[in-house]
């Protein structure tokens, strides 16, 4: 019954002009052709999740945040859960929390009040850092002004809660990323300070340097390959949005030195605005493979353009690719000449190319779904003019383009593994589901193994074998 | 191979004797009678209580120190009168131990002096069993007793023609009751009628009757059934160990034998299979293309996550055999084979170890190992190692129901190679939290990191 506001003015869902905004992203290189921005579903033959989805799965991962879906169970039912990215500590992200609407809700109109309700119980069941609400269809075609009741009910249970208006309607999963980006820049980012570095943690003759990785998604926990090199070369994380991130952490994103956008668009308008509001400079940058872990730690240097900073860096590189070398050599040694087929779109369509060419991979093709034309641009870079690129998300097509290319292994994600198996056809998973991490160069060699294991499982041979119930062949007599 | 030691620690192997015992529980209203002193039957028996959950028959001839030294034979002939008037089997198995082998019991001899004494028995036919403990194991002595039920219900006699459509199906210790069924159904699928023996499938599977109690077992191959066997189409052997069982049962009935070491991988259930078509003239009906395609599915569902899973096996020959080659076909890496004795056919794998439960742990730790496959005496040393435990063979005593458990055949691979990738994901290592030095003092410190 805490000041429960009964008679708020209702909002309507955000105008078609707010969403213009954010479909158009200025520092996304999708937007530097003619023909551009994020493309239209096509009805009967769209794959992929809706912009909830994606503002969900981009803030899932701050660990100490009540994350609560307001809406009917078919939003969290049958999706809580599901990511593989882990926490350091705090579990309360783990959490299915939803306000259930049901058929009675919403005739009645009781949402509202349910919604008010539910945040103060998850207040007090679960002590979170922070409430992130997300609305969803069912509230936003009613007209449920659930901003603010997030604003009353903060007022009222002295915890923040933050409004994450992402109805599925409103476009792909990606904009969903966007909303969320755009929710957390508008209601977290600069509302708390930085603590001082702890006494006695600056490297030897060096300085500390505050530093933000923007996408990373702690899959598998695969950033704690990587962030002990952070630490070695004296630059600390302000925050990782999201991957294994706090509240507070999320708050002083404002006042790091350099920005790293991890192998996504979806959250670059995020470094953009930090780099436009606080001169924060950015650039793009990936942990997968062996050259790009090195190139994102150089990428660091250069923008802090500290010279002992960059000294350091290019000696941790030389000791690790060292030693990965010295680790994967067995593995190369078998997969040299192994033709593989990457389907996993954007950054990853050229960051994975060039983790299988250290590995003495053969790429045959590579997938383009999400890909700009700076991303297709890296790829003939590593793979010559002549790289075939399939810009057909289609499981068929890409099943296709296996037999077309004679591929050994195909390396993709999860929607592609059952229908990659179905057809007996070697398939890595690379999704953000696993629970195998391959950042970073720990990553690299746990990639190796996994490919070379991959490829060479017996299990081929069987599946594929002739046999007593082959097709075609007599099944009487021997 | 390691050195011979003077101490065996832990031990995997159980005795010549009780591997008989069990072959001949396979008989219906069978009693098996050990020649020995009391002890042994005692703790075969709970061993065998422990492991079905079921009361098991099983008597002795109870010798002493007076019989001992001076001579047991009239123990036996008292032994074998007592259970034909209290019991009234059908088949008494009359199994020697290393007592009464090093004593020099005269078994053919006693048997004789039974026959004269108690006409009235005539009808009970005694298997005589040699199968001391002081050689072998569990699994040889219920080939041994398999042989010896050949050799006294099947004796040599001119060939009959076959019965269209029958087979025989000798079984080796390393097939459940569950594995039994299956391999029946497997065999019916295709019109044919299995005679199995002995049929462990029967009697130990665990069935309530409305007799209740009984001093006997349960079920098992019929006299009969056995008689029956001289005009079957063919001799289906199943397990190494028993291929010597079929080359007499061929000698003395004529009937053609087929020899199967493995029914897990793909390619031994395709061999059973293909056998199947060719004794029936008939093409494999569409449940079996079915379960075949359906262990096909799960062998490339869990080809990751098997794949490079490190994995240890002790057992007897036959079923660390079996199970090891499965596993390596599954893309997993056998990294520890120990078997309890040699296998009757002579030890030609190499990467084998003769040895104890103390082997086993020290070649597990050595070669990390994830998962070991071993009995319910594993349990420790899985905990010791942090490893994950399939329990198979004998004895399990601490886990409902995976006695009965179907390993073989396309259904029992596909849920053995399930239960495997459930124990291996169960064991998997993520990546170890890291905790930044530039936490200190910041309330994420003190967040308790996962275990």
């Amino acid at each position: 019954m805490l000041g429960y506001p009964r008679n708020q003015s209702r909002k309507a869902p955000p105008t078609r002009h707010d969403l213009a905004v954010l479909t158009n992203e200025p520092a996304c290189a999708h937007n530097r052709k003619t023909k551009s921005g994020c493309a239209r579903p096509t009805p009967g033959a769209t794959q992929g999740g809706c912009c909830y989805d994606g503002a969900r799965n981009a803030l899932l991962p701050i660990a100490d945040v009540a994350h609560l879906v307001h809406g009917p169970i078919g939003c969290t039912g049958t999706s809580w859960d599901n990511r593989g990215t882990r926490s350091n500590g705090a579990t309360t992200y783990r959490l299915g929390l939803t306000t259930d609407l049901t058929e009675m809700d919403v005739i009645l109109g009781r949402g509202e009040r349910k919604l008010f309700d539910a945040i103060g119980e998850a207040v007090s069941k679960f002590h979170p850092a922070a409430v992130f609400v997300y609305s969803t269809c069912i509230p936003a075609m009613q007209g449920s002004d659930f901003e603010a009741i997030c604003k009353a009910a903060e007022a009222a249970f002295g915890t923040p809660v933050i409004p994450v208006d992402a109805a599925g309607f409103y476009g792909n999963k990606n904009l969903g990323n966007r909303i969320a980006g755009d929710a957390i820049y508008k209601y977290v980012i600069g509302t708390r300070e930085p603590d001082p570095p702890p006494p006695g943690t600056a490297p030897a003759g060096g300085r500390t340097h505050d530093t933000n990785l923007i996408g990373e998604w702690n899959v598998g926990g695969e950033f704690w390959n990587v962030a002990p090199l952070f630490d070695e070369l004296g630059l600390r994380i302000l925050c990782t949005f999201s991957g294994d991130a706090r509240f507070r952490e999320v708050q002083t994103m404002h006042r790091a030195e350099a920005n790293m956008v991890v192998c996504s668009k979806a959250m670059l308008h995020v470094a953009r605005k930090l780099k436009e509001d606080y001169g924060t400079p950015f650039f793009e940058g990936s942990f997968y493979g062996m050259a790009d872990t090195s190139a994102a730690f150089r990428g660091l240097a250069r923008l802090l353009g500290d010279a002992d900073l960059a000294r350091r860096t290019e000696s941790m590189i030389a000791r690790e690719e060292a030693r990965v070398r010295a680790a994967i050599a067995p593995y190369r040694a078998r997969l040299t000449g192994t033709r593989a087929l990457i389907f996993s779109g954007g950054y990853k369509s050229w960051s994975l190319v060039s983790a299988m060419q250290d590995l003495g991979v053969n790429v045959v093709a590579t997938g383009i779904e999400k890909s700009t034309e700076e991303d297709k641009a890296r790829i003939h870079d590593l793979m010559g003019p002549k790289a075939r690129l399939i810009a057909n998300n289609d499981q068929l097509a890409l099943i296709a383009a296996y037999r077309d290319y004679q591929a050994d292994i195909l390396v993709a994600g999860d929607r592609y593994i059952y229908p990659a198996w179905k057809s007996r056809i070697p398939l890595l998973d690379v999704d953000h589901v696993r629970r195998i991490g391959y950042a970073g160069y720990d990553g690299m060699i746990e990639l190796a193994k996994n490919l070379e294991r991959a490829v060479h499982s017996p299990v081929w041979r069987q599946v594929n074998a002739p046999s007593w119930c082959s097709p075609g062949r007599k099944r009487s007599g021997l | 191979m390691t050195e011979p030691k003077a101490l065996s620690v832990n031990p995997l192997k159980a005795s010549q004797a009780i591997g008989a015992s069990l072959a001949i529980l396979g008989l219906a209203r069978a009693m098996p009678l050990e020649h020995s002193a009391r002890g042994c039957t005692s703790f075969d028996k709970l061993f065998f209580m422990r492991h079905f959950h079921e009361p098991i028959a099983l008597q002795t001839t109870a010798m002493e120190a007076l019989t001992a030294v001076l001579g047991a034979d009239d123990n036996v002939v008292q032994a074998l009168a007592t259970i034909c008037t209290k019991n009234e089997p059908a088949v008494i198995g009359l199994i020697t131990t290393g007592l009464s082998e090093m004593q020099g019991a005269d078994i053919p001899r006693t048997i004789a002096a039974f026959r004269t004494d108690y006409p009235e028995f005539a009808a009970v036919p005694v298997v005589p069993v040699a199968a001391g403990d002081v050689r072998g194991n569990l699994e040889s002595g219920f080939a041994l007793a398999l042989e010896a039920a050949i050799a006294t219900l099947l004796p040599p006699a001119p060939h009959l023609l076959p019965q269209p459509g029958q087979v025989n199906v000798l079984t080796s210790a390393m097939l459940t009751p569950g594995d039994i069924d299956a391999i029946k159904q497997w065999v019916e699928a295709f019109g044919l009628t299995p005679i199995v023996l002995p049929d462990i499938g029967d009697s130990l599977d665990g069935h309530l009757t409305d007799d209740g109690f009984s001093p006997l077992s349960y079920g098992g191959t019929k006299l009969d059934a056995i008689t029956a066997m001289r005009r079957s189409q063919a001799t289906l052997a199943v397990g190494p160990s028993v291929f010597r069982a079929a080359e007499l049962l061929k000698i003395n009935t004529g009937v053609p034998d087929y020899l199967f070491a493995d029914l897990m991988s793909l390619e031994g259930c395709d061999a059973f299979t293909e056998a199947l078509i060719a004794i029936s003239g008939r093409p494999a009906p569409p449940r079996i293309v079915r379960e075949r395609d359906r262990l096909l599915d799960a062998m490339v569902d869990c080809q990751f996550q098997v794949g490079g899973a490190r994995i240890a096996v002790a057992a007897d020959a036959d079923l660390t055999a079996m199970l090891s080659d499965f596993f390596t076909a599954m893309g997993a890496e056998v990294v520890g084979k120990v078997i309890s004795a040699p296998p009757r056919a002579g030890l030609r794998a190499l990467d084998v170890v003769v040895g104890d439960l103390e082997d086993f742990e020290t070649l597990a730790r050595e070669r990390d190992a994830e998962v070991l496959v071993t009995n319910s005496h594993g349990a420790d040393i899985a905990r010791r190692l942090g490893a994950a435990h399939l329990r198979a063979g004998f004895p399990i005593y601490d886990s409902y129901g995976a006695h009965l458990k179907t390993w073989t055949g396309y259904g029992g691979a596909r849920q053995t190679l399930f239960e495997l990738a459930n124990l291996v994901a169960a064991q998997y290592q993520e990546i170890r939290p890291y905790r930044s030095i530039y936490w200190q003092g910041t309330p994420r410190d003190r967040e308790t990191p996962p275990c």
